[in-house]
């Protein structure tokens, strides 16, 4: 029994939470007996795609039509059937995002398939199949049975760790995959695209830096935006700011926003509300600095500062210069 | 243009969740429940669609009895009609399937939601109802407007946004900057009284997933704070002992 995992591509290049994704899926490929079979949609080379044996994928179904050039959730979903359907596979597995969940759902619903999103952990598959997942913004957690034959699990990031002792040197063999396309889903045009260059993705970053209303305004961010530019870092800004048009709503994180993960979260003269702290709780290291000592952010940091973040940034954007 | 909206009944976002029965159900003492902030801007964006095009809006919640003062909410601010499936919404498929139940029965030109709950966080229940309606769903959608039957829709995207027009009927997961939240008025809250609200039995479904134990995160370690003075040091820490940079 096979475990098909879909990988989402930036420009032709894994992203790295789809190699995450490919790591838990041959895990669990492991644990259950069968082979892990990637499934990838979109221009890539193969040296690229070969890439995923590295972290324990035999196979990778290449599918590169033109007409899915562009991201289809419903184009996208029928290939995940129909691929499921070729590989026999009874676990499927994708790594959360837009795409990821709304691929999920439509082959769930074709499949009539079991469907947890937001997995944070490897299934127990003693028995019955449980799997933990991230609740109410990650405030919680739930452990789930699947009971259909089919089942799908969306993984969130840092579900596993990709350390180096993870990653093997062994070529998955890749394959062309020709599925048969359908009129409907390719009923909706798409009229233009804009996307952010140069920019790093919220969800795929390892360092995001984020203000709150401690900047005092959109005119201060220049401190800010250097200090992740020292770090290759994203950055991103509490909901008060982005309700004020301070920066665009795309860079809002929290529980009526984005909710990130990346290894450092670094807080500048966010206070802390809890809807705030819902979106980052999946940081594996998180440093507040904030003037106000009793910042409600400090309870959930690793590292705090407690000063002017005028003064500090400039100090720490220099500091990550000199270790460069 | 038939428009039904699906609202979910959740925590308030400043709600500390605990469980109980030995961690195997919410914990609802002193908890505020609310429409669901994502349903809450899908709702406002078809009470808007509803006025530009003289059709018919209809409020549905997959959920238990407690949920009726979201409800009328609901009402209140502009809905025509609600109806409850009278069900404890288990999973996202079990709710799929009674949305999709009911959305047959009456052949609505737009479903709205929102994006996903901010309980369980899915963001998968518009896309299993597209599936099992057969027709288009697309998340998160930041504008939505109409003309005819011609609907043009910005999405989000990761950093950016995508613009698409496509034809009704469709299902979509809603998100701000879509509407402004709407508060009802006294008017609104008085006629909400009187519209129907339909309760109906839910549909039987194939038990798919079956919640076994909720957890909390592990209490976090007490923060190491650096004086402003030898800020620079923070950079050495996550270099050294924190091994992140």
């Amino acid at each position: 029994m096979s475990v098909l995992i879909y990988i989402e591509l930036d420009n032709g290049s894994i992203k790295k939470t789809s190699l995450e994704t490919v790591a838990y899926g041959a895990k669990v490929a492991a644990q259950t007996g069968g082979k892990a079979i990637v499934l990838a949609i979109g221009k890539a080379d193969s040296g690229e795609l070969e890439k995923a044996g590295d972290f324990g994928a035999e196979k990778v179904l290449h599918a590169s039509d033109e007409k899915l050039a562009h991201e289809n959730s419903m184009a996208y979903a029928d290939l995940l059937v129909q691929a499921a359907e070729t590989t026999q596979s009874k676990i499927i597995v994708l790594p959360k995002s837009g795409l990821g969940d709304a691929m999920a759902a439509r082959a769930a619903a074709k499949l009539k398939a079991g469907i947890v999103s937001g997995v944070t952990a490897l299934p127990e598959t003693q028995g019955s199949f449980n799997v933990t997942r991230s609740i109410f913004t990650g405030k919680a957690f739930a452990t789930v049975e699947i009971k259909s034959d089919i089942k799908i699990l969306v993984v969130k990031k840092n579900a596993i760790e990709l350390d180096e002792s993870s990653v093997g040197t062994v070529k998955a063999t890749v394959e062309i995959f020709t599925p048969s396309l359908r009129d409907t889903d390719f009923e909706a045009t798409v009229v233009e695209v804009e996307k952010a260059s140069g920019e790093v993705s919220l969800t795929e970053a390892d360092i995001i830096v984020s203000g709150g209303r401690g900047m005092k305004g959109p005119e201060n961010w220049q401190p800010l935006l250097d200090l992740a530019n020292a770090l290759g870092a994203a950055t991103g800004c509490s909901k008060p700011v982005s309700d004020l048009d301070w920066r665009p709503h795309h860079e809002h994180i929290g529980q009526t926003g984005i909710k990130v993960a990346p290894n450092l979260y670094i807080a500048c003269g966010i206070s802390g509300a809890i809807q705030h702290l819902a979106g980052v709780n999946g940081s594996k290291c998180i440093v507040v600095i904030n003037k106000d000592p009793e910042a409600p952010f400090f309870k959930a940091a690793d590292y705090g500062i407690v000063g002017d973040v005028f003064e500090i940034l400039p100090k720490l954007t220099e500091a990550v210069k000199a270790i460069k | 243009m038939k428009i039904l909206v699906c609202i979910t009944n959740v925590p308030d976002t400043t709600s500390k969740i605990t469980f109980t029965d030995s961690d195997t159900r919410l914990n609802k003492n002193g908890v505020q429940f609310i429409i669901g902030p994502y349903d809450d801007y899908a709702l406002a964006r078809a009470v808007e669609l509803k006025e530009q095009t003289g059709g018919s809006l209809t409020v549905l919640h997959v959920g238990e009895a407690d949920a009726e003062p979201q409800i009328r909410k609901a009402l209140a601010i502009g809905a025509d009609d609600a109806v409850r499936v009278n069900a404890e919404p288990l999973d996202s498929y079990f709710t799929a399937v009674q949305i999709a139940h009911i959305a047959k029965q009456e052949s609505y030109d737009l479903i709205l939601m929102g994006r996903e709950s901010i309980d369980y966080n899915s963001g998968v229940v518009h896309g299993l109802v597209g599936e099992m309606l057969g027709i288009g769903s697309y998340s998160p959608v930041m504008k939505l407007d109409i003309s005819g039957n011609k609907v043009t829709i910005a999405r989000e995207i990761e950093s950016g946004k995508e613009i698409l027009t496509a034809s009704l009927p469709l299902v979509l997961g809603c998100q701000e900057p879509i509407a402004d939240w709407k508060i009802p008025n006294m008017r609104g809250i008085m006629t909400a009284r009187t519209k129907p609200l339909k309760v109906v039995e839910p549909v039987s479904v194939d038990e798919m997933t079956v919640p076994q134990s909720y957890a909390q995160p592990a209490p976090k370690g007490a923060c190491k704070m650096i004086p402003a003075s030898e800020a620079s040091t923070l950079i050495r820490l996550l270099q050294t002992e924190a091994k992140i940079l």
